[in-house]
């Protein structure tokens, strides 16, 4: 860690310096519109989640009145309350809820990494002429839209479905399986949803890996299932992170999945905030259940992050050729 | 089993070699669709040598280090090590390592982990495993560096790790894959004097692939010619330089001056030729030669004379006009456009360091070339 920490501080010290005005307004755009649809949006909700529900219009209080000044700021903000958080501890209704979104996500993910891995090897490990094709394989279902997409599963998935029709064809069950609204139909969803968030990452971190990696391995008297795991594995890891991270935290939030092809016995988080916002109207709870999620999730969001900067950094000093110490010592060679 | 017996029959029934060759490549070719790549090749390579397969890009060189190492299977022709036909043996079952021109550290094992990769494939116990790879690291004059990662190395140091890696599993045969290509000219000659103390201190047989003459010639102590995937010579350097089987040899070993030329007559080991200039001249030659068989007179350019006046009782001397002189520092070589209309380059050492030259551009000069000098190639 420390070998290359000089060099990345040498070329920190111009741009920190001589920042200019053009330099500015690059940024300026991406802050603009993480005020306007992250910063904004959020603080409304984190105001939200420390309000009472009331039978009014907005249904909630305090509302902050801006024309009375001092008075309405100071009246808006001793009536905020915790009242929406002590709710989440105290009914088991919203713990369940967060659990099994966690329970699902982890299934998930992992299902997706057993069939996205296969899937990227084999396309990275394709002659290259095909690759785009099957990659544009992968993406295709995208450009159809998502909703039309569940609805087609609800009708695969159903009673006298094509699935059932194919399984009673085939000969593998006698009587048709119940698969509608149940968890099993959530993760035919998810998987199906999601597999292209893993499969890219996955892909992109195998198709360039050198093969000469390989031949070393097998060369120093690994065999080629040994090399998988102890060469292409390892390297591949930034883009596992990657992809599962790209499908669980999406998959933690879903709503319209489990909503659609799930059953009714219990609930996923984003269906309990559904819940409490559109048909108990208590917005105040719906707010503070998607803080809390936020900051479940904020934990392998920042992992995600501080990986990717990680990694930057590797290939940055691997990119530098490193003027102080390498050629100075091997140079020392008597 | 079949093999073992050939092995016994082999050290028994050749007694006149004195040792049976660790590595026989017999008649190997091989093809990548339609171009053959390595075309009936046919090398023995002994115990303890340092061997080096010459030859320009494309050649066929590195495809038969690859077939050495097992990366690649011959169409026809069989590789036996220690007398055991390896043709069938996967790379990992080979008591062979390969230093790879990129070197192919694993990026995520540490300078340790990439040395200790081989070791631990052959799970051996921990400590000897810590042992090996301490020493490894010392002869490589890495110590202190094993916990770093590869992109933390110069290119240098890299090239040691490779090296390192590839010599701890005590190969019998080590393949070097163009290994000083990627450093530069000053590391480049340090390296090469380690690698020879190192080959001469583990006695062990490297093989290495390079497209650098000087690499090859300072290195080894034999060189296989190669050209589209034929071996055309295999010699010691000095053979290859002085007496090159071919005229492609002659060019591509060296600098060289190639006149064409057809013969006149033959008598006691000499030749009188005709240039395509149209000029006499006699060369000594071992065979003989027919008359009116078209040859090629191949002269190194330290080998021809260059003066202002011709040698009294010269066997060739040209009069010619100096075109350019290119100074080298150690040497100037100086381009003639000679009378007959041939160019011809001589080279002078600068034995002095006084400055003023002895010839200059547009100079009438006498070239000369003793007869033993030259060399008359037929093909």
């Amino acid at each position: 860690m420390n070998a290359f920490r000089p060099t990345s501080t040498i070329s920190r010290q111009p741009r920190s310096s001589g920042r200019s005005l053009g330099n500015w307004l690059v940024i300026l755009v991406p802050a603009l519109w993480l005020v306007a649809f992250f910063a904004v949006p959020f603080l409304t909700v984190l105001k939200l989640s420390f309000s009472e529900a009331a039978l009014a219009l907005p249904p909630y209080v305090p509302v902050l009145d801006l024309s009375e000044g001092w008075t309405g700021l100071r009246d808006f903000v001793s009536g905020l309350t915790l009242d929406g958080y002590r709710l989440l501890f105290s009914d088991q209704l919203y713990w369940m809820s967060y659990l099994r979104s966690l329970t699902i996500a982890l299934t998930s993910t992992a299902i997706l990494l057993l069939i996205g891995y296969p899937l990227a090897y084999g396309i990275a490990r394709a002659p290259r002429r095909v690759q785009p094709i099957l990659m544009i394989g992968i993406i295709l279902p995208f450009l159809t839209a998502f909703l039309i997409r569940i609805y087609a599963w609800m009708n695969i998935l159903q009673r006298d479905g094509l699935l059932n029709e194919l399984l009673l064809a085939l000969g593998i069950v006698s009587t048709p399986p119940v698969w509608i609204s149940t968890d099993p139909a959530i993760y035919i969803g998810m998987v199906y949803t999601y597999l292209p968030f893993m499969v890219l990452p996955l892909y992109a971190s195998l198709e360039r890996m050198d093969h000469t990696l390989l031949e070393a391995a097998s060369d120093l008297g690994c065999p080629r299932w040994k090399s998988f795991w102890l060469v292409t594995v390892p390297l591949s890891g930034p883009g596992i992170v990657a992809g599962s991270l790209l499908c669980f935290i999406p998959i933690m939030g879903e709503f319209v999945i489990p909503d659609l092809l799930g059953g009714s016995h219990s609930m996923m988080i984003g269906q309990t905030v559904w819940l409490e916002f559109f048909d108990n109207r208590d917005w105040p709870v719906a707010s503070a259940l998607a803080i809390v999620m936020l900051l479940v999730l904020l934990v392998p969001i920042l992992l995600y992050q501080r990986l990717q900067t990680r990694e930057m950094a590797a290939e940055a000093a691997a990119r530098t050729p490193r003027a102080t110490a390498g050629p100075a010592q091997a140079g020392e060679a008597p | 089993m079949m093999q073992d017996s050939t092995t016994i029959q082999d050290e028994t029934g050749g007694a006149e070699t004195t040792r049976a060759p660790l590595v026989r490549i017999e008649s190997v070719t091989k093809r990548f669709g339609d171009v053959t790549a390595v075309d009936g090749v046919t090398l023995d390579i002994g115990e303890g040598e340092f061997f080096a397969l010459l030859g320009p890009s494309g050649c066929g060189k590195t495809t038969l280090l690859r077939m050495l190492a097992g990366f690649e299977n011959p169409d026809h022709g069989r590789i036996l090590l220690d007398g055991r036909d390896i043709v069938d043996v996967p790379p990992h079952r080979r008591p062979v390592n390969m230093m790879f021109q990129s070197y192919a550290l694993f990026p995520h094992l540490s300078v340790a982990g990439n040395v200790a990769f081989g070791l631990k494939q052959e799970a051996l116990p921990k400590s000897e495993i810590e042992v090996r790879v301490a020493e490894m690291l010392a002869l490589v004059r890495l110590e202190g560096l094993g916990t770093r990662k590869p992109h933390q190395l110069s290119g240098g140091q890299r090239q040691r790790v490779a090296l390192a890696r590839a010599l701890v599993k005590r190969p019998r045969l080590l393949l070097l894959d163009e290994p000083l290509s990627a450093l530069d000219r000053k590391l480049r000659e340090e390296t090469r004097a380690e690698l020879m103390e190192l080959q001469t201190r583990l006695g062990l047989t490297f093989v290495v692939v390079t497209h650098d003459q000087d690499e090859a010639m300072s290195m080894a102590g034999r060189i296989g010619v190669m050209n589209h995937g034929r071996l055309v010579q295999c010699d010691a350097p000095a053979e290859v330089y002085e007496h090159p089987a071919s005229r492609w040899v002659a060019d591509f070993v060296g600098d060289v001056n190639l006149i064409e030329a057809h013969v006149v007559e033959f008598r006691d080991g000499e030749v009188a030729l005709e240039t395509s200039g149209g000029s006499r001249f006699t060369a000594s030659a071992a065979e003989s030669l027919e008359k009116g068989a078209a040859v090629c007179i191949a002269v190194r350019p330290e080998k021809v004379g260059i003066g202002t006046q011709s040698h009294a009782g010269s066997d060739n001397a040209f009069a010619g006009t100096v075109v350019d002189i290119g100074y080298l520092g150690d040497v100037s070589v100086h381009r003639v456009r000679l009378d007959n209309g041939l160019m011809m380059k001589a080279t002078i050492a600068n034995r002095t360091r006084s400055s003023a030259p002895r010839l200059a551009r547009g100079d009438r000069v006498w070239i000369d070339i003793p007869s033993g000098s030259a060399l008359v190639l037929t093909r």
